[in-house]
């Protein structure tokens, strides 16, 4: 399984790779840290004509935090990067859980953010975690520079709001509010797997009253899902365990899921009811927890 | 005969270079003007040919040559059945390249030959096929209503049919209490060696001989059969065993690749390699363990088996490869176990579909057919409300009925007679290992999220097929020792466990001997190495070489000492008077080499300080086992996860005790993640699903739980002198069954029935929401 | 599409310059190009981790890497590990626990558990089951690579004080 022939361009800096970008457009893959985009050339099932190698952008390799507290994180950060980061153990726990779920170590040692999360696999956790964290993503061309929110870049499947003259540079994260409760969870075959059905549940409590809830789901379809129905449900409830069964209930029956080899939709449905279930319990009890310090 | 090294836990010898980077697999193997092959594999399951453009893909430069049917035409024939050929099935044979018809995806069609791999690659991209799809037929189901015809000539995708018989089954289904009839389903999979296949052949024109690195498993057969492909002299072609990454019975059929890659060598006078890549060898190595089975039991109400009756359906794929019908033929072999069953009926059939043929994996038809027999006994547990231990305690053969004829279980062989055994000593083994008394407690209990459960899997093996192998022990100055034996490395250790044995016949230090397997010119005849015959075919081979050797080390030494040799004996390379063990040595074996020459005068015998050996045998000797399993299963997710796996196995008499326990953990993993995690899918048009390893699972690390093995030697065998048994498959055929019957016990309260595998999440969520 | 590009890349501590096509992996180029063929392909999809080697310290995939992205790299394969009269601590540990039988996927369980225990010298046998499960064996069934790998941990951890 040998890729198929293509022209190989590695630029210094970005607006050397955004003048290729407008040159070769939609002939042309960027070429970040290549553990999804590799797979697919040695199989031929991508065939770019054009190879754009961004790895020489060390400026585009960065974790800075900001003056009122979000992140920005470099789109070429490896995701190894962000793990070792003591910056983002401390201050943000969603973050740092996340990434270790992640394939397994030697892929995060050149996957990077910005790669994940252009590639935008349905099964992918940081996809998934940037729509829960409501990060925006900084997208460059060589003739101008926007921002897009996470909540709308996410478009099908491995489809994303970029165009091909454009160039994802930076995430940026609001800043975590030290009320959150959280939690991640996944069911996958093996441990590193991408996953049958992921969960990853944000919320804010104000004296056991629910005050605002992110549950996003991954795995499940084209695309991370956020479920607004069952968060709205969750908002101003008391945060019991009957809010969380009929949270669960909500996502259960909303959810409209793909069947594929691994598992059917009827299973995604039932698990990621079940995943919320667990999330909810676990992001209550942190949230608890963050509001008594 | 000395025991230093049999029976010791020696470490490796052939470790180092595998250790170091210094190993030599086929690809690391490389040779001036070596020129790359790539296989154009059809994209369809049944289809015409209706032309194939070559053109665009010859102009590409580097590429050297496109090879078709035509250019093969001349020399084409079937690919021939070597084993299991029940008649009929020799009307279903693949020819090496797809002449009007494709019948499965991955059959191949071209051969694209270049400079690299790369290009042979573009090459493939750039040749023009046009196909007439035809429908495919993808299920046992659909295949016997011969509607869709794989091979239309035939008339019928029904190749084979016979049937079993044993004892009066009508009886024993009248005189019975009770009777239980379920149907089962062992999923298609693979044994997926991390070592992909590979090929380098290079003909030498000057004088006409053939040179091939890769083939193994079983060498001489193999070049017997390319032989008569080339009409080339078998002498004139050598094959060559580097160093194997892995076998689990994915190698030694003769592939189309076999042919196809010589072939290619001799057409374009430049040496050719193939290595196959991961997605080509999950569409066109073998696949395995496609059956269906209706199975029927019948026994008393006490828990006395009466009768076992079944129909079993083999999945065989687009054509028939090199072993026949031997899954199914396999399955029904040893269905009945270890267990007394008076009455026993089977009829197998060998269908046709429009899938990679079917071949041998792991204990074919043994992972299979254990699945069945043991799902099925504790379903007649459950309903006889007898505890499942109990039900096969009462109902195993016991040491007192050994030998065991079970009658003729393989169409047109001999009766299975079972040598030695004390099966119900293996489980009581496993039973304590686990802790079963305690244990039993906890089956079907919800504890934490989690539902409990115990399996228990009682097998017997047949290993150490014969009928012959072929041992050479050598001496040669400076202390070298060779022994040459018709064996084929796939990673088991052979370099060591023979040169145990050589050793300790021998009487020599162990570091003093070389072993040689795997090239065709080693040895005349050779057997290869399958159905766990290393140790007892091939080890009793070099035991017999090793001790003509040392009778005729005797002899010259008597001669020359003007001593009887009935009064010296051979010690650590020494030969020292009989019984005098604190006296000096008379001679050393170097001092005996030149006393062997053909020049000598000392020596009575033949020339030379070598003999070669045969040891023949006709019948199996049986290797037999018990696992138990703990499982607890995540209701909620279908997770199974694993806590406990105790594997008990008697081989007779154990050589490497380190290696067998290390075949025993990596033959109980390899059957965990076959039975949780992997599958081969076909999609209704016949397309396959799992062609990487993205959708193709294997077991890594976490998957695998703390498994305890236990060895026993308490039956040696009585058909050989080493009284070795054979062991290396019958590790992980017992993992179906024992996980099934785990998941079953501990979902026990939900009625799921686990008749089908794997055991994948959401197989288990849909039993459980099916019963609730 | 054959325009090669000049790499200068250092491996096991030897500095080579070489041309090559784009869409040479660097497992190919090691093996082909260099006779470095101790770094093994399995899958080339990424999966197997046989091709597992360091690259400026970091263990990588080389089947999902380009030779041409190596170029001022200094890189480490299995042939690197070995000292010309002796094992190191890992070697004779996974020889000790015969943890290995064909031999096919030890490089890469070898570069992997070299670079886990740079970076965690003192581990559990948990985090060794986890740092080893992007690694597949077919012949062992892990338990003794991860007995041979806590074996080998504290050898290693007091040669490296020594130092």
């Amino acid at each position: 399984m040998k890729p198929a022939p293509f022209e190989y361009f590695a630029p210094e800096n970005v607006p050397e790779v955004l003048a290729l970008l407008e040159q070769y457009g939609d002939e042309a893959k960027v070429l970040a840290g290549g553990q999804s985009l590799m797979p697919l050339m040695n199989l031929r099932l991508a065939r770019p004509k054009v190879v754009i190698d961004i790895n020489r952008l060390s400026e585009l390799q960065y974790i800075a935090p900001g003056s009122n507290g979000d992140l920005a994180v470099g789109a070429l950060t490896r995701q190894r990067t962000v793990e070792r980061s003591d910056f983002v153990q401390r201050e943000n726990p969603l973050l740092a859980a996340t990434i270790p779920l992640v394939s397994h170590a030697q892929i995060r040692n050149r996957g990077t953010i910005g790669g994940s999360i252009a590639h935008a696999d349905p099964a992918a956790e940081l996809p998934a975690l940037s729509v829960a964290l409501e990060a925006e993503f900084t997208v460059r061309s060589s003739r101008n520079q926007r921002v897009i929110r996470s909540q709308d870049f996410f478009l099908g499947y491995m489809t994303t709001a970029l165009q091909p003259s454009e160039l994802l540079t930076e995430i940026r994260i609001p800043a975590w509010d030290p009320r959150w409760g959280w939690a991640v969870s996944e069911v996958s075959r093996r441990e590193g797997d991408f996953a049958l059905v992921g969960v990853i549940v944000l919320l804010r409590l104000d004296n056991d009253v629910c005050e605002k809830a992110g549950i996003v789901l991954f795995g499940v379809g084209a695309a991370p899902v956020r479920m607004r129905k069952a968060e709205e449900m969750l908002r101003g409830r008391r945060a019991d365990g009957k809010a969380i069964a009929e949270a669960a209930r909500i996502v259960s029956e909303d959810l409209e899921p793909d069947s594929d080899l691994h598992a059917s939709a009827e299973y995604r449905k039932e698990v990621a009811g079940t995943l919320t279930r667990r999330s909810l319990v676990e992001a209550i009890s942190r949230a608890r927890e963050a509001t008594k310090r | 005969m000395t025991e230093t090294y049999i029976g010791a836990p020696i470490r490796r010898r052939e470790d180092v270079r595998f250790l170091t980077g210094m190993s030599k697999f086929v690809d690391d193997v490389k040779v001036p003007q070596m020129l790359h092959a790539a296989i154009l594999r059809s994209s369809h399951a049944h289809a015409r040919i209706k032309s194939i453009k070559t053109t665009n893909a010859l102009a590409i430069p580097g590429v050297v040559d496109v090879i078709t049917f035509e250019d093969i035409a001349h020399l084409a024939k079937p690919i021939p059945i070597r084993a299991y050929a029940l008649p009929g099935l020799e009307r279903y044979l693949q020819y090496p390249l797809a002449r009007e018809k494709v019948r499965y995806v991955g059959e191949p069609i071209a051969v694209a030959v270049a400079e690299t791999r790369y290009v042979a690659e573009d090459a493939l991209d750039a040749i023009d096929v046009t196909y007439e799809v035809l429908p495919a037929v993808v299920s046992v189901h659909e295949a016997l209503r011969d509607e869709v015809l794989v091979h239309e000539e035939n008339k019928t995708n029904l190749a084979a049919r016979y049937t079993i018989s044993i004892g009066d089954i009508e009886m024993a289904f009248r005189q019975a209490d009770y009777t239980r009839r379920e149907e089962f389903k062992v999923h298609r999979h693979t044994g997926n060696p991390l070592e992909t296949r590979g090929l380098l052949a290079s003909y030498d024109s000057g004088r006409g001989e053939l040179t091939v690195w890769g083939p193994t498993k079983v060498p001489h057969l193999n070049r017997a059969i390319l032989s008569s492909f080339l009409n080339l002299p078998e002498q004139k072609i050598h094959f060559i065993e580097p160093d194997v990454g892995g076998g689990f019975g994915i190698r030694g059929e003769f592939y189309p690749e076999d042919f196809l890659i010589p072939f290619a060598a001799i057409k374009l006078g430049r040496p050719v390699k193939w290595i196959e890549d991961r997605r080509e060898h999950l569409m066109a190595a073998n696949h395995s363990r496609d059956v269906w089975c209706e199975a029927e039991i019948a026994a008393r109400r006490d828990g006395t088996l009466l009768g076992l009756r079944a129909k079993l359906y083999g999945d065989m794929g687009g054509y028939i490869r090199t072993h026949g019908g031997i899954v199914p033929a396999s399955t029904a072999a040893l269905l009945p176990g270890p267990y007394r069953i008076p009455a026993f009926e089977c009829a197998v059939h060998c269908i046709m579909t429009n899938k990679t043929g079917l071949g041998t994996l792991r204990a074919p038809g043994r992972y299979e057919s254990c699945f069945i027999r043991e799902r099925l006994l504790d379903m007649v547990a459950a309903d006889l409300n007898i505890d499942p231990a109990e039900l096969r305690l009462k109902n195993l053969i016991q040491p007192t009925e050994m030998p065991y004829v079970l009658g003729v279980t393989r169409r047109g062989e001999s009766p299975t007679v079972f040598d030695s055994g004390d099966y119900p000593m293996a489980l009581k083994r496993a039973l304590e290992k686990i802790g079963y008394g305690e244990l039993r407690q906890r089956q079907g209990r919800y504890e934490e999220g989690k539902y409990h459960g115990i399996g228990i899997a009682c097998y017997v093996k047949n290993t150490g097929r014969g009928p012959f192998e072929c041992a050479r022990v050598e001496v040669r100055s400076g202390n070298s020792i060779a022994v040459y034996v018709g064996l084929a490395s796939l990673g088991q250790g052979h370099e060591t466990t023979m040169a145990q044995i050589c050793a300790d016949t021998l009487g020599v230090p162990i570091e003093q001997i070389t072993v040689f397997h795997g090239n065709t010119d080693y040895l005349p005849f050779g057997g290869g190495t399958n159905a766990s015959r290393g140790t007892v075919m091939g080890g009793n081979a070099v035991y017999l070489a090793a001790q003509e050797v040392k009778r005729k080390v005797l002899t010259i030494a008597g001669s020359y000492l003007g001593m009887v040799p009935s009064d010296l004996e051979l010690r650590d390379g020494q030969v020292h008077g009989k019984g005098a063990e604190t006296e000096k040595p008379l001679l050393s074996l170097e001092d005996v080499v030149p006393l062997a020459a053909p020049t000598s005068r000392f020596n009575p015998l033949e020339p030379g300080l070598d003999a070669t050996a045969y040891f023949k045998s006709d019948q199996m000797t049986y290797t037999y086992g018990t696992h138990v399993a703990h499982v607890a299963v995540d209701p909620e997710t279908g997770k199974v996860e694993v806590l406990r796996y105790v594997a008990v196995e008697d081989v007779g008499r154990c050589v490497n005790p380190l290696l067998l326990h290390g075949q025993i953990v990596g033959g109980v993993a390899q059957g965990i993640g076959a039975t949780l995690l992997e599958d081969l899918v076909y999609s209704e048009n016949g397309q396959l699903l799992t062609t990487t390893f993205m959708d193709y699972l294997l077991p890594t690390s976490t998957v695998v739980p703390p498994i305890e093995a236990i060895i026993l030697e308490e039956a040696p065998s009585t058909l050989n002198p080493l009284g070795v048994k054979g062991g290396g498959e019958e590790t992980s055929l017992a993992t179906g069954a024992t996980l099934a019957n785990a998941v079953a016990n501990a979902l026990a309260s939900f009625g799921v029935k686990v008749t089908e595998l794997p055991l994948s999440h959401n197989r288990v969520m849909e039993w459980i929401r099916r019963r609730k | 599409m054959s325009r090669k590009h000049n790499i200068i890349v250092t491996v096991n501590g030897k500095t080579y310059e070489r041309s090559v096509e784009a869409r040479m992996t660097l497992a190919d180029f090691l093996r082909d190009e260099l006779a470095l063929t101790g770094t093994h392909v399995g899958c080339e999809h990424g999966v197997c981790g046989a091709c597992t080697i360091m690259m400026n310290g970091e263990a990588i995939r080389s089947c999902l890497t380009l030779a041409v992205q190596t170029d001022g790299s200094r890189l480490m394969t299995v042939e690197g590990l070995a000292r010309p009269e002796e094992l190191q601590p890992l070697q004779t540990a996974f020889q000790e626990r015969h943890a290995l039988q064909c031999g096919f996927c030890t490089p890469g369980f070898l570069m992997t558990a070299y670079a886990f225990l740079e970076e965690t010298p003192a581990p559990t046998e948990a985090q060794v089951r986890e740092a080893i499960s992007g690694n597949i064996c077919r012949c062992t069934g892990y338990l003794p690579i991860i007995q041979a790998i806590l074996e080998a941990a504290p050898i290693i951890r007091s040669a490296s004080q020594e130092r």
